[in-house]
């Protein structure tokens, strides 16, 4: 469904990814685990389409598609989904303004009917109660004066709303105690089904306790220099990135 | 008063250019040497009621400088009027004056609209305003002018004890645009806010310059402008407020925040505060920047297009100054204004 072949990307002059390559079917979730610096969040910046971060070699292809061809907001269209480490705050936008401008924007680039004002507020009332968020607060400026953990619960209810088939979760536990955690991690599990694939990035195995992979991979200096199944999360935690780091090859 | 010069359309003695402080970003007398041959009686038939049309109210009225109906208006009571600058001349000038005044106690909105068909004219338009003790006037300014138009518009306000005055201008400039608004502020429990809105593309202009004078104690003002620029186009912004000595206890602020968002548009500001008195509580702030690019990619990301994202952001930006209109009915209309002009 993803496959990531050889893929270089830097940033300004200084190259971060140096020759990644992976494949994600449709249907599993995939970890990336590494040490900091190791490029982890610069992969969910370029399969996104940050501004900044140029890929100079190699190919992505989703669905069969050349994925670096395309803007920003039209892999949003095609169900890019990239949970943000720090979500931005954006003064003046209601929370409620903007997701519905966005799920929108993206049924009309998909040619689809867009959903009406009193049927988006059903879908978000639903949505919201199931993430336990307050409702009142989605009528203010997005992310404004949140706190870290309901954050990054606006970032699970836009992905049940926006359905995305492609999510990228970037260390999408930081900040989150564990009951913010668990209500976050249900939000995500929910979203598994055989016609996604998804990427979760992190640094810690923790996460994983939660939101169980079928493969693990582990980014160092640019590569992913060692995949397994999910005992490997757990080798990590006990052993650390030692091994993988360049001073020790 | 007259703390800025008047000017006489008839005497191009008259027009400041930029050796005149108060003109120094607005060099009138580079773009109009002499004095404009007048401008013909329109005899335009008035079609609908502009842009504030729904709001209702009494109707007062200029076409190229000459007075429809009335040019005075006193307000009593709870009253609208819809004051119309009605330009339709072609490389003429026509000047005029508008005299309104609310009577103590009054509550009067006043719906200005400076509405430009036509080509290269000059307009200066002139409203003389008095807000009587305890009464309370909102003016609201929306301007949609020729991009080669000439046009100035000087308001001085006279505000008495307890009285209240809001002003709110949205503009999108013309070749050479001067909005001033002049204000004696009599301290005394008297509140005034003046606040001001500008989308300017391609090579237009826009000059919002403000004087607010107080000349007694316990008085406050609040002063909040937003602007985009984006194009060739250049935004100015003098604001001054002066407190008289004597004038404690004066409360006053202002905020002047742009974006540019064209690597040739400008953006000129010049904040004053200008103090007088001892015990007064007084701050200006100014920002010009551009807008957040972090901001920009993550609304990309949820697969909102650039262009999309960027009017998004930026009638975010500009929408404070929308939200502080307190008429309901006025601040829904300026809103349509600003979404149709992003």
């Amino acid at each position: 469904m993803l496959s990531i072949a050889n893929l270089h990307v830097s940033v300004g002059d200084k190259p971060i990814l140096k020759g990644l390559s992976l494949d994600v079917p449709a249907g599993e979730v995939h970890a990336i685990m590494g040490p900091n610096g190791a490029g982890k969040s610069t992969l969910g910046y370029a399969l996104s389409g940050r501004p900044g971060y140029e890929a100079t070699e190699g190919a992505v292809s989703w669905k069969g598609e050349d994925l670096l061809a395309l803007e920003p907001a039209e892999r949003a269209a095609k169900g890019v989904f990239l949970s943000f480490q720090y979500p931005i705050e954006i003064p003046g936008v209601p929370a409620l303004t903007f997701v519905r401008t966005a799920l929108n924007a993206q049924k009309r680039a998909r040619g689809e009917e867009e959903v009406s004002a009193p049927a988006f507020l059903k879908m978000v009332k639903a949505a919201s109660a199931a993430l336990k968020m307050d409702f009142d607060m989605l009528k203010r400026p997005l992310n404004v004066g949140f706190s870290g953990g309901e954050k990054k619960r606006m970032e699970i209810l836009q992905m049940a709303l926006l359905e995305p088939s492609l999510l990228i979760l970037d260390e999408t536990d930081s900040g989150l105690d564990i009951d913010a955690l668990r209500i976050v991690a249900d939000g995500v599990n929910a979203l598994r089904s055989p016609e996604r694939a998804m990427l979760v990035i992190t640094h810690y195995q923790r996460l994983l306790d939660y939101i169980k992979p079928d493969r693990v991979h582990v980014l160092a200096a640019g590569r992913i220099v060692a995949s397994g199944g999910p005992e490997l999360a757990h080798q990590l935690e006990a052993e650390g990135y030692d091994k993988y780091l360049p001073e020790a090859a | 008063m007259n703390a800025l010069p008047l000017i006489d359309l008839k005497d191009a003695s008259s027009f400041p250019s930029r050796r005149t402080e108060a003109w120094k970003y607005s060099d009138l007398r580079k773009y109009l040497r002499e004095a404009p041959a007048p401008s013909p009686s329109a005899a335009i038939s008035i079609t609908g009621g502009g842009p504030f049309e729904a709001l209702g109210g009494e109707a007062m009225v200029f076409v190229n400088g000459r007075p429809v109906g009335a040019s005075a208006f006193m307000g009593s009571g709870q009253q609208t009027v819809r004051l119309r600058f009605m330009s339709k001349a072609t490389g003429t000038g026509h000047a005029t004056t508008a005299r309104i005044s609310a009577r103590a106690g009054a509550k009067l909105l006043i719906l200005e609209t400076h509405e430009g068909e036509g080509s290269a004219y000059v307009a200066h338009n002139r409203l003389e305003l008095d807000v009587a003790r305890g009464a309370e006037v909102t003016r609201i300014v929306l301007t949609d002018e020729p991009e080669d138009a000439i046009s100035i518009t000087q308001a001085q306000v006279r505000v008495e004890a307890g009285g209240r005055y809001r002003q709110t201008i949205a503009t999108t400039g013309a070749r050479l645009q001067r909005l001033e608004t002049e204000v004696r502020h009599p301290g005394q429990g008297a509140e005034v806010r003046i606040d001001g809105l500008y989308v300017l593309s391609d090579a237009r202009q826009a000059d919002l310059t403000s004087v607010v004078d107080h000349v007694g104690a316990d008085g406050t003002t609040s002063q909040l402008t937003k602007g985009v620029v984006r194009d060739t186009a250049r935004g100015v912004f003098q604001g001054r407020i002066v407190v008289e000595r004597g004038a404690d206890g004066t409360d006053a602020r202002m905020g002047h925040h742009a974006l540019i968002l064209g690597e040739r548009a400008e953006v000129d500001a010049k904040p004053e505060l200008v103090i007088y008195a001892d015990d007064v509580q007084c701050a200006h702030g100014n920002t010009v920047g551009n807008l957040d690019q972090a901001a920009l990619f993550y609304l990309q990301q949820r697969g909102i297009p650039a262009d999309e994202a960027r009017a998004l952001l930026t009638e975010a930006f500009l929408v404070e100054v929308v939200d502080r209109i307190e008429h309901e009915g006025a601040r829904e209309v300026v809103r349509e204004w600003l979404t149709a002009r992003l």
